[in-house]
């Protein structure tokens, strides 16, 4: 039998309070048959509480060629994470 | 059978609920790396394995009450084929992906009814068995119906061979619901389910997922039936030698 189901992308949440991770992907006739696919092939060893599925092709990426001018730019500047201040020791959990 | 041979009774009502699950579950394990896309054969062995693990339940606990010092191994792989209860449903062969699908439809169907039903046992380890398994079953029965109305009701040749299938199978439905003696007395008992009362449930749920599959029921109302006392079709003893070929050729031998 030729697969030509289209390919959906499977996001799992592994615990409540977590975010939907994406985990990998599967083909699947339409969005019921994915949510049951991702259930049967990606939560099987205990790996979620929730599922979301969305149709590869609504997946806008960004285009590797772009990355030189997208994310380069912020390789130098340090500045942005906050790791420039003395926290005083009484303060914890930070 | 009399109350005075109520351990044996016991022991073979839980060996009619585990020998389904076994059975089928090594009839779905076939599929393994055969399943006709990659998602239904992870699918289909998933549910192998639950039910695999159902049957590993049930076998420890009639290993127990029966106190001869048997394991569930024993019990699954040095039984021939005459000491096997299950219905014959469950040990037709997989054919194709559609005989598959109406084969699992029509046993989850009733198989839901029947362990919703044995969540009341009075069998405190019954109990907590068909609770564990309900949930399991519950998906196994949502996963074979969405299947039965995807491919009934799917393109010309796919409705064709869900038919043909539907009416080479549908003689082995009824056997499930066909309350004997042994179920008798185990609902009696407050252990086992009425058969007779879930039955209306079964062909009504039947009915509507046929009906939404644009199935037909065939009109044939004969039923086969014989595999509860242990009486079944050629294909069970094939489905052993297989099986139990390890333990025959290597007894006593573990991973």
């Amino acid at each position: 039998m030729k697969n030509n189901w289209p390919l959906w992308e499977v996001f799992i949440r592994s615990k409540n309070g977590l975010n939907h991770k994406h985990v990998g992907s599967l083909h699947a006739s339409d969005a019921a048959m994915a949510i049951e696919n991702a259930r049967d092939v990606y939560t099987r060893r205990n790996e979620g509480v929730s599922i979301w599925v969305v149709e590869s092709k609504y997946i806008t990426a960004s285009n590797p060629e772009d990355s030189d001018a997208f994310f380069d730019p912020a390789n130098d500047k340090v500045y942005r994470h906050p790791t420039f201040y003395n926290l005083p020791d009484e303060v914890k959990h930070i | 059978m009399t109350t005075a041979n109520l351990p044996q009774a016991r022991f073979e009502y839980l060996l009619r609920l585990g020998d389904n699950a076994l059975i089928l579950g090594q009839r779905l394990s076939e599929w393994c790396g055969h399943g006709p896309v990659l998602e239904q054969d992870i699918a289909i062995t998933n549910i192998s394995l639950d039910l695999i693990g159902q049957a590993r339940s049930i076998y420890a606990y009639a290993a127990e009450l029966e106190g001869k010092g048997r394991s569930e191994d024993d019990i699954a792989f040095l039984r021939d084929a005459w000491d096997f209860y299950n219905v014959q449903l469950v040990e037709q062969p997989n054919e194709d992906w559609a005989y598959t699908i109406v084969r699992q439809f029509l046993f989850d169907s009733a198989n839901y009814y029947l362990y919703q039903s044995l969540t009341h046992s009075s069998d405190e380890q019954i109990k907590a068995i068909a609770e564990k398994s309900l949930k399991e079953i519950t998906y196994h029965l949502r996963y074979s119906s969405e299947w039965m109305i995807r491919l009934g009701d799917g393109t010309e040749l796919s409705h064709q061979k869900m038919q043909t299938a539907l009416d080479d199978l549908w003689m082995f439905s009824g056997e499930m619901l066909m309350m004997d003696e042994l179920d008798t007395l185990m609902y009696d008992l407050g252990i086992g389910a009425d058969l007779d009362a879930i039955k209306p449930l079964v062909d009504a749920k039947r009915q509507d997922v046929i009906n939404e599959a644009t199935l037909r029921i065939p009109e044939n109302p004969w039923m086969q039936s014989g595999g509860k006392q242990g009486r079944h079709s050629e294909f069970l003893g094939h489905m052993l030698s297989d099986m139990q070929f390890i333990q025959r050729a290597y007894p006593g031998m573990t991973w």
